[in-house]
């Protein structure tokens, strides 16, 4: 029932969002709110299931500032890095590649997707697989580090930096 | 006039890194490297050209024009799409280059070549 009431609430304010500025009721015409209202009823009702996996631990409101937290402040640092870096590689041609295994040790499967894409889009490095029984990824890394090198499987400190650690806290 | 030359920077900046990644994708060996070049200077690129079309819509909402409030708000559900799709493309394309054999250039290390032909063994 709380899967159903979750899904359809998402659904509905995002169809506001999506048609605002069409009428004079707020910014809504009443026609968009009803059809609003019964498209994201038969939505719920269609994909609960899909939506809400097992657990609710995303509704702690204290999770999504983190989240906020991490994309407008290290996450979009790294990107810029990344950016600058990539830049640089660009012109000089300077490439030293490799593809290593981390074991990130994240349990959820939302976890290793924001960790997976995160990893994509911050310095010299990007997920190519993942190992789905013990949620390892390996990473294309374009400047591979000789020391990272001497342990196996590599250290996801040299990889990804805190990233884990953010993700820890926002997903699990 | 102040605000018409932060929309300009922010565009200046978003087509910079747009360009940078063509060149990326012209100037890298092969398949992994031009990916990156491909996803994060797209991506980040696209977040100040948005940003610059979010802040346009923003002035005409403001000056009383609904149209700006629709404008502003579909940039920001674009921007949003595209940090979601973009590096699981990426993810996607990376993933099945490496199950067809493509090996990458000059690598000094790979991992997952001795576990993709373990896999294929055991079937």
């Amino acid at each position: 029932m709380l899967a159903f009431v979750i899904t359809t609430v998402l659904c509905f304010i995002t169809y506001l969002l999506l048609t605002t500025g069409s009428g004079t009721l707020g910014l809504w015409s009443l026609e968009e709110i009803l059809v609003g209202a019964i498209l994201s009823l038969i939505v719920g009702s269609l994909a609960r299931t899909i939506f809400v996996k097992d657990n609710f631990r995303m509704l702690n409101p204290v999770r999504w500032i983190i989240f906020i937290a991490y994309v407008i402040g290290p996450f979009f640092v790294a990107m810029a890095k990344a950016n600058v870096d990539v830049a640089y590689r660009v012109i000089t041609g300077k490439i030293n590649p490799g593809i290593v295994k981390i074991s990130p040790d994240l349990k959820t499967d939302f976890g290793i997707t924001m960790l997976a894409n995160s990893i994509t889009l911050t310095p010299g490095t990007l997920s190519v697989d993942v190992d789905e029984d013990k949620n390892d990824l390996y990473v294309h890394w374009i400047n591979v580090k000789k020391k990272a090198l001497e342990k196996k499987p590599v250290n996801y400190r040299y990889v990804c930096g805190k990233f884990p650690n953010w993700i820890r806290r926002i997903a699990e | 006039m102040i605000f018409n030359l932060i929309i300009y920077i922010l565009l200046a900046i978003g087509v910079f890194f747009n360009l940078l990644a063509g060149v990326g994708l012209l100037r890298f060996p092969d398949v992994y490297t031009r990916l990156h070049a491909g996803t994060k200077c797209t991506t980040f690129g696209s977040i100040f050209i948005c940003g610059s079309v979010i802040l346009i819509g923003l002035r005409m909402w403001y000056t009383g024009s609904t149209d700006g409030s629709v404008l502003a708000i579909h940039t920001i559900f674009a921007l949003v799409a595209i940090l979601l799709t973009n590096p699981t493309g990426a993810h996607a394309i990376a993933r099945a280059a490496h199950r067809s054999g493509v090996a990458p250039v000059r690598a000094v290390v790979d991992d997952l070549q001795n576990n993709t032909l373990k896999k294929e063994e055991e079937k």
